[in-house]
């Protein structure tokens, strides 16, 4: 280990899969029985007594000057308790991201809770209506008379920046990553590739839509926010900033979620706006978005252009990329701040040894819907550009695309690899372990990408346009800086788990169960997780980008430890043993290697033993109850490849994909099946990316896609046969576990694998420039 | 996506649904049967019929039955009545069971009826690309009498039909085809079950060795579905094969007038229409 990681704390190689009883395993998932059977609780199904709904009054218009709002005709009708406009709550400040870089500069960009004399995109609230049922709020909804004055709109953020507000600028900031020095590479370059590429806009639609309830508890002066997921803490936190609440006035609460992707479960006005009226109307408040909101309000992404060059040798070795992106940001900065742009700056060099890199970013507002992140923020983007750079390369210098890959990848030896930027304040990256080439190789193997080779070739000699692509990526996960986590037994020798942790659907509860059961010695179904409560811990990190199994798993790890500390210091004063002679079997203390019948007590028993003023305690706190913490510095680096074969109709322009294989180095695998569950999921995402999805908008800033008629997503016939080979070549030393993120491996390469294939299939390299590609824009590429 | 007020009806004769209809056809009444269109169309309040008259309780609408040479077809009779070809209905029940199968997905061809949907004429519906390459014709009702609509007549552009408001299509009659009858069906669209961007319906005989009485439908492609004689013309008396195939495409490309959306422009549909063509002969051929 190179002195790199002088300073962190680095953990030996952890067992293997074999060595451990639970952690590793494909355990069924505990959270399903609910789920399956119809008895889930989302935030449609909560419901309070004397609850009142609310129902959003949306610009119709992209850009416009509010002149004004008549609520008069719809305060008539019956079952109307109030409608509010931004006079009304004019003391809410906007809506607040969360700390980024750049924050101060980009504040004045930020969404007021109702619009405030200006409404910029085709569905930003400018009033809202409580009535006694949904049906009569929205038919008062389309009773408020808005009057407005239409404004030119912005549509292109490559486009010339028009003006946010007078003396402001729609380029919200200009973003620089860089190092090495990038005019000396292109200056004595043997080879240079430029490429002008377009990531469409699209983003994570959940099965269940947005929904808020706000509820005041008047006994407790508790204000709860109902129907969170993904950052409950952290929206707390804003919360509480927003609303001039103490934090312990204000709790938020995670249900059943239906999908997040990044974007369910970030602060939107809604949920602002359900806590204020439940206060003031001293009634509960319900609020669930409808499809064709979501598809207007809902955070969007990915929507870029890259005005890109690569710079190569005359060995293939890569010199430079540069870099010049227009980042589309919809219409207000939401809670990611500059994030998502900043992710698609640092990740760009992806698995590769480049020696210099310049890459600037024109984050610019638009009159579109607000974006932020959507799994795989900026990595989806970065990655399409890379690998399209490195397609176009191979097939300059006439070098095989694998092998263009393979004289540029990091190697094992040069692990761990640190990219540091020369930007003041910019984080460095510090690649954690990988062996980027031994991946190729396996995943080359498994997808048969040699015999594929000639498979295609032999197609294409009849008249078929087929082929095969490939993308490499390298992924980050488990930002820390802290997580922890509470545990305690019972009498009944159950295990309560609290963590601060989120489940949208990914089996949170099943992997923070195994972690906990294999350090603690228990049955994993015997734990209860509990997640999403803020009333019952203070800190948590919620879901998101990939890092809930990493860093709460590691919390988990350390509290299960903890506890098993305890357990195992009073079993052996129970048992007169010395501790090192002890074990914990299926929750039951047990004298190493001794046959059944011998010394044994079990967790439940000893907790009974522990109650307060117990004699054993001897001065010691009572309970089998621990609470215990994780911290790291650094985030781990996953590592995958995409490959995809796919077939183009010339006729149609239709492109369909026939296979896909996603190689993954995870590091550990809590849980293999439900890391493949992920990948896969993900990976259809990244086929609506590729191929269907899109948020197009008109001319005058008019949303076109705002039903599941016009906004594709894959369906399971559009899915290919998706395999996935994990691998555990490359544990991470910055946790105990070994563990590294899988929420985004799925995703991160499928536009670059997919654009990778269809040049093949057409035999032109570099063909596709523009995610998605439909087959409206395959024929015109094909004219 | 609440739909706004209204009043539902829901007779149980045929005489009660069209005396109510009479009634309240005037203020933007509507025949309610599958609801597949209707009701998503309210739920976003691009529409707002002031009453629905539910004809799911109509007793004898739903008959399916062979009357002479014609397939009856009453008005709640579902989608997935369809999905297996019955061999009573002989060429033209293998024809809509090849059909039906791509009208959106499993559980609307469950509910959504073949008159509903010949009733709302969506350009991309697959029944009245049927119809009209086949000659049905619409069997239309009021409180005071019958008529009968060729389909010729029928289609009057992007959801809009020679029925009346307070017609109900009680009633479509699908000529039987002749056995040996060859029919072939290609629809495109980018996700399966989705509204067809184009397709065509064909059918045709061999007579010593040629074709004969080619019928050439397309749907998606204008505001309604439509034969096309010089495909016919082209097909007529030619050997089945790729050349007359192509050649029929070729000549439905050069007379279409295709429709535009944001994502398609009229060049693409006309590529298309080409292609739907020739390859649902190559489907009838196969």
């Amino acid at each position: 280990m190179t002195d790199h990681f002088a300073g962190a704390k680095t953990y030996p190689v952890p067992p293997t899969t074999e060595q451990r009883t639970i952690l590793g395993k494909r355990a069924t998932r505990l959270e399903d029985p609910p789920l399956v059977s119809g008895r889930g609780r989302y935030a449609g199904d909560i419901n309070f007594p004397r609850q009142l709904h609310m129902r959003m009054v949306r610009s119709s218009m992209a850009n416009g000057t509010i002149k004004s709002v008549n609520v008069a005709e719809a305060l008539k009708v019956p079952g109307v308790v109030a409608i509010w406009t931004h006079e009304d709550i004019k003391e809410l400040g906007p809506v607040d991201f969360r700390a980024d870089r750049g924050a101060e500069i980009l504040k004045p960009y930020r969404q007021p809770v109702l619009a405030k004399g200006r409404a910029r995109y085709v569905g930003d609230p400018i009033a809202a209506v409580f009535a006694e049922d949904p049906y009569v709020a929205e038919d008062a909804a389309d009773l408020v008379e808005v009057e407005m004055e239409e404004l030119p709109v912005v549509i292109d953020s490559w486009a010339t920046p028009g003006e946010f507000e007078p003396g402001r600028s729609t380029e919200g900031a200009l973003l620089k990553h860089s190092f090495g020095d990038i005019e000396a590479a292109f200056k004595k370059a043997h080879t240079i590739v430029e490429l002008d590429l377009f990531t469409g806009r699209h983003s994570g639609v959940p099965m269940e839509t947005r929904g808020a309830l706000g509820y005041y508890d008047a006994t407790k002066d508790i204000l709860e926010l109902h129907g969170a997921a993904k950052v409950p803490h952290r929206n707390r936190e804003t919360l509480v900033k927003m609303l001039g609440r103490a934090p312990k006035g204000l709790h938020v609460h995670e249900s059943h979620v239906g999908g997040g992707f990044g974007i369910r479960g970030e602060l939107y006005p809604e949920d602002v706006l359900v806590l204020v009226a439940a206060m003031r109307l001293g009634r509960p408040i319900k609020w669930i978005e409808d499809r064709r909101e979501h598809l207007m309000c809902a955070n969007q992404g990915r929507e870029q252009r890259h005005k890109c060059r690569i710079a190569a040798d005359e060995n293939g070795r890569v010199l430079g990329i540069d870099d010049e992106i227009f980042h589309d940001q919809g219409a207000y900065v939401r809670t990611h701040g500059a994030n998502v742009a900043n992710r698609t700056l640092c990740m760009m060099t992806g698995g590769y040894d480049i020696p210099a890199y310049r890459g600037i970013a024109h984050y610019r507002l638009t009159n579109k819907t607000p974006c932020a992140t959507y799994r795989a923020p900026g990595r989806y983007e970065s990655t399409f550009v890379r690998e399209r750079l490195m397609d176009a390369l191979a097939d300059k210098m006439g070098l095989d695309r694998i092998e263009l890959r393979r004289r540029n990848l990091i190697t094992k030896a040069q692990m761990p690899y640190l990219i540091e930027f020369e930007e003041q304040g910019v984080e460095e990256l510090l690649y954690d372990s990988g062996d980027y080439e031994l991946l190729l190789d396996k995943g080359l193997k498994a997808f048969r990408w040699k015999e594929r080779e000639a498979e295609c070739a032999a197609r294409r000699a009849k008249g078929e346009a087929v082929g095969i692509g490939i993308a490499f990526f390298v992924e980050e996960s488990g930002r820390g800086p802290s997580d922890g986590a509470k545990m305690s037994v019972d009498v009944n020798g159950d295990v309560e788990l609290i963590t601060g942790g989120a489940s949208l659907g990914q089996g949170f509860e099943t992997s923070m169960a195994q972690i906990a059961a294999e350090a603690l010695g228990v049955d994993y179904q015997k734990i209860t997780v509990v997640h999403g409560q803020t009333d019952r811990i203070a800190q948590g990190i919620g879901a998101h980008a990939a890092r809930a199994t990493v860093l709460t798993g590691g919390a988990v790890n350390e509290t299960a430890l903890k506890l098993r500390a305890k357990a195992l210091e009073f079993g052996a004063e129970l048992l007169q043993l010395p501790v090192g002679d002890l074990d914990i079997v299926d929750g039951v203390i047990v004298k190493k290697g001794a046959p059944p019948g011998g010394p044994s007590l079990s967790l439940g028993d000893l907790a009974k033993k522990l109650a307060p003023g117990a004699k054993l305690l001897n001065g010691r706190d009572p309970h089998l109850a621990v609470e215990a913490w994780f911290n790291t510095d650094h985030t781990v680096f996953p590592y995958g490849i995409h490959f995809a074969q796919v077939r183009v109709d010339r006729q149609t322009g239709q492109t369909v994909c026939e296979n896909f294989l996603i190689a993954y180095d995870i590091g550990r695998a809590v849980n293999p099946m439900m890391v493949e569950g992920q990948l896969v999921g993900g990976c259809v995402q990244g086929l609506g990316g590729a191929l269907y999805e899109e948020f197009a908008y008109s001319e005058s800033g008019e949303p076109l896609a705002v039903t599941f008629v016009d906004y594709l997503l894959p369906t399971m016939r559009e899915a290919p046969q998706i395999d996935v080979m994990i691998t555990e070549d490359a544990p991470s030393p910055m946790n105990p576990l070994g563990i590294k993120g899988a929420g985004e491996g799925g995703i991160n390469g499928v536009g670059g694998a997919i654009a990778s294939a269809i040049d093949d299939a057409l035999g032109k390299a570099g063909a596709v420039v523009q995610l998605p590609v439909t087959p409206q824009r395959m024929k015109a590429m094909l004219a | 996506m609440k739909p706004a007020a209204f009043l539902y009806h829901a007779p149980r004769t045929l005489e009660a649904a069209l005396t109510l209809l009479a009634e309240v056809a005037p203020q933007d009444g509507r025949i309610l049967a599958g609801g597949q269109s209707l009701v998503p169309a309210m739920a976003f309040r691009l529409a707002r019929p002031t009453h629905l008259v539910d004809i799911n309780g109509v007793a004898g609408l739903d008959r399916l039955a062979i009357d002479g040479n014609v397939l009856s077809v009453g008005a709640t009779v579902r989608h997935a009545a369809f999905h297996k070809a019955d061999p009573a209905f002989g060429v033209l029940g293998a024809l809509l069971a090849d059909v039906v199968h791509n009208i959106a997905h499993y559980p609307i061809r469950t509910r959504g009826t073949m008159c509903g949907s010949l009733a709302h004429a969506d350009p991309a519906s697959e029944w009245c690309l049927t119809a009209i390459t086949l000659g049905a014709e619409m069997v239309a009702k009021t409180a005071k009498g019958a008529r009968r609509i060729p389909a010729a007549d029928y289609f009057q552009g992007i959801m809009s039909t020679a029925l009346e408001p307070d017609e109900l299509l009680a009633e479509v009659r699908l000529p039987l085809l002749a056995n040996g009858t060859k029919h072939g069906f290609y629809e495109f669209n980018r996700r399966a079950g989705d509204f067809a961007i184009g397709m065509a319906l064909v059918t045709y005989r061999v007579e010593n060795g040629k074709i004969a009485d080619a019928h050439v439908g397309i749907g998606g492609i204008e505001g309604s579905p439509r034969r096309v004689p010089e495909a016919e013309a082209a097909l007529n008396g030619q050997a089945p094969g790729k050349v007359a195939f192509e050649a029929a495409g070729k000549a439905t490309a050069a007379v279409v007038d295709p429709i535009e959306d944001t994502q398609t422009p009229a060049s693409y549909r006309r590529d298309l229409a080409a292609t739907v063509v020739s390859r649902a002969l190559e489907r009838a051929a196969a």
